[in-house]
């Protein structure tokens, strides 16, 4: 799709340390298409399962014309006791966006009818950053010069110990994409050490066969957040260009392995402002729509992440998808999915979580690092003598577990760091 | 008139308000103690295993009667382990279970819940049911050595109000259990009007929880309930509810 009007990110950076021989294959990859593997074939070894709701996803997001919306279907979404396919498809539209307002008061009713005043927390612990991947838009991607690391179980176990001393008792679980590097029984027995300090265990990997997503859910984890970045396929291989991560519908159908392999609840979003965030915010919604209708039994949540500055390219930001376009992407979001968690990172400002907490975002994170064995000295001021990996994002909300919940108290809101139980 | 009290399991109460567990907050919790004058007080036992600063264990006074719920189930098995770690956490004999595998409308699933009381009745619990109501499956639940049912009014949270009124008043006739309306009910009204009907007692959680000010809803729930009550006691039953009574009987004049 050709937006004009729109600059795009400029996301190709040469490292002065790749090898000319590094150089020569990124260069290929960037520019010529051919040189690139199919994105729609399964790799040897990725378990392919039998389900329907890709296409039912990608049947709608194909025929959707946002511009075809007008006031009075706005206006007739929000007068409806049930919010249908055709409803959140007029409340996404660009002639929604004057109704705002009218659509955050909808979406706080929602809210408190499904959460109260509740506010969940939780923090992110990456334990490694190595990648076989190249995506243009990660500082995490193979090419990126930056410092990778893998934390031992020592220093793993160090890491939950600082988190948990914090107060927290919901983690998630991050390692950049290598299967190599960061293997599922190192990835197990992190769940193991988690289970030890935390009541929630979460995981933000790269997809998994069922069989896996089983074995990690023995190891304690019960949840598994998989972004989709953009479901438009055609886009997705543009910015993918190599290792597994490159295969679409593997990832796309990684919330149904993990709902097989026994997790309880599963995570999804697009990363808006790589595509057209209009389409991709109606797909990751129906992913979650037609994925509950056949496991009614899962828990569901979306995220919302936007693109956001990466070591060695600070110019990368969320072109047309602004906190008002964020804005109505989750008031939307939630008019439609009134049952789903909604979570909103450390990626966007103070500002913007302390509001939108109060109309849709049912989850928030804090004390938020990105980077690699790094805890210590964020947490306790320490100068820990201990290596550290860089950053995936550069992250704006960089409150403590301490603020956030004063901060979230202060809004009228009902803190929360745990509502679960593994069973 | 003898002392009125709401008996369930032996356990005698004098409120007939139960304060539900979805959405909480301390001070929905002092609001249904002190105004609404709940005696009863659910707890979401995922809710409580937890070390947070703000422990809602740590808000119920004592004299409160804790019932536990076994939210988050997915079935009899997983109700059962919830309600056996309830107890090793200290909240009592009493569990209110609940067993959903729907996460859109958290309708609870009647089979499941039979099975659990089951179990749980056999080990002593003071088992509190959430179903779905049905006559047949209110009849298992008796049998099963449940100790009151609870009907839901309506999809929880929903405010809905009475959406099952005519099922609810099928098991007050025929179930010798006090029967606790639950889930759904969003207005005073309603809550008064299924006391009229012949509930035992009333749980409500969102009503309070959304309310524009707490106290005085949790106040205005405590009249409806006590108003409701006394009006079932009154003989509210005996009224007629088509056309008028007439003052002289309408068969004066048989004679032999």
């Amino acid at each position: 799709m050709i937006r004009g009007d729109i600059m795009d990110n400029r996301f190709f950076v040469d490292s002065e340390f790749l090898s000319e021989e590094a150089l020569l294959k990124k260069h290929e990859l960037e520019n010529d298409p051919k040189s690139r593997k199919n994105h729609m074939e399964y790799l040897p070894g990725m378990e392919i399962i039998e389900s329907d709701v890709c296409e039912s996803v990608i049947k709608q997001m194909n025929s959707y014309d946002y511009n075809r919306y007008t006031a009075s279907d706005v206006k007739a979404a929000l007068q409806h006791d049930t919010c249908t396919i055709e409803d959140f498809k007029a409340l996404l539209s660009p002639a929604a966006e004057p109704f705002l307002e009218l659509m955050a008061e909808r979406a706080r009713l929602e809210t408190s009818k499904h959460f109260g005043n509740t506010v969940y927390l939780f923090t992110p612990l990456y334990i490694a950053n190595y990648c076989e991947n190249y995506c243009v838009y990660c500082g995490f991607n193979c090419y990126n010069h930056i410092k990778r690391m893998k934390l031992t179980y020592e220093q793993i176990e160090k890491e939950m110990k600082v988190i948990a001393d914090s107060g927290m008792e919901e983690i998630l679980i991050l390692t950049g994409e290598s299967r190599a590097k960061s293997d599922i029984e190192y990835i197990g027995e992190a769940c193991k050490l988690a289970r030890k300090y935390f009541r929630m265990v979460g995981l933000e990997i790269y997809p998994v066969n069922t069989d896996e997503y089983r074995y990690l859910h023995e190891c304690g984890a019960d949840y598994v957040t998989v972004f989709q970045e953009t479901y438009d396929s055609d886009k997705y291989e543009t910015l993918h260009l190599l290792g597994h991560k490159r295969v679409w519908p593997y990832r796309f159908d990684a919330q149904e392995r993990a709902l097989r392999g026994g997790m309880r609840g599963v995570a999804f979003s697009a990363l808006l402002g790589l595509s057209d965030f209009r389409k991709d915010a109606l797909a990751s919604a129906l992913h979650v729509y037609y994925l509950q209708r056949k496991y009614p039994h899962a828990e569901m949540s979306l995220s919302c992440p936007r693109l956001r500055p990466i070591i060695n390219n600070d110019k990368i930001n969320p072109l047309d998808v602004h906190e008002r376009q964020l804005c109505q992407v989750l008031c939307a979001y939630r008019i439609f999915l009134p049952y789903v968690g909604i979570t909103v990172s450390s990626r966007e400002s103070a500002a913007f979580r302390n509001g939108i907490v109060k109309i849709a975002a049912t989850k928030v994170s804090a004390g938020v690092s990105t980077g690699i064995g790094d805890h210590e000295s964020k947490y306790t001021g320490k100068d820990a003598d201990a290596d550290m990996g860089d950053e995936q994002f550069e992250i704006d909300d960089g409150r403590s577990l301490e603020t956030m919940y004063k901060d979230i108290a202060d809004e009228g809101l009902q803190p929360v760091l745990n509502d679960y139980l593994y069973v | 008139m003898k002392e009125d009290k709401l008996v369930i399991g032996g356990h005698e109460f004098n409120s007939r308000f139960i304060l539900g567990s979805g959405k909480y907050s301390m001070k929905l919790i002092d609001a249904a103690i002190k105004d609404a004058g709940a005696e009863i007080i659910t707890l979401a036992v995922r809710r409580a295993n937890t070390k947070e600063q703000e422990n809602i264990l740590d808000y119920i006074p004592e004299g409160i009667t804790l019932l536990p719920n076994t939210s988050g189930a997915r079935n009899a098995e997983e109700a059962v382990r919830i309600a056996r770690l309830a107890r090793e956490l200290g909240c009592g004999n009493f569990v209110k279970v609940e067993i959903m595998r729907d996460s859109k409308y958290l309708l609870p699933d009647n089979a499941e819940t039979v099975k659990a009381t089951e179990i749980l009745a056999k080990e002593g619990f003071v088992v509190l049911p959430y179903m779905y109501p049905d006559l047949n499956v209110a009849r298992d639940l008796a049998n099963a050595g449940a100790a009151s049912v609870m009907p839901l009014a309506s999809p929880i949270g929903s405010n809905k109000g009475l959406a099952t009124k005519e099922f609810i008043q099928i098991l007050i006739d025929e179930i010798d259990l006090p029967i606790i309306v639950d889930a759904g009910i969003g207005r005073p009204s309603q809550a008064c009007e299924a006391m009229e009907m012949g509930a035992a007692a009333i749980m409500a959680n969102t009503a309070l929880a959304t309310a524009g000010d707490l106290p005085m809803m949790a106040s205005a729930f405590k009249s409806a309930i006590e108003a409701g009550r006394r009006a079932y006691l009154a003989g509210l039953g005996r009224m007629l509810t088509r056309g008028a009574a007439a003052s002289d009987p309408l068969t004066g004049f048989l004679h032999d």
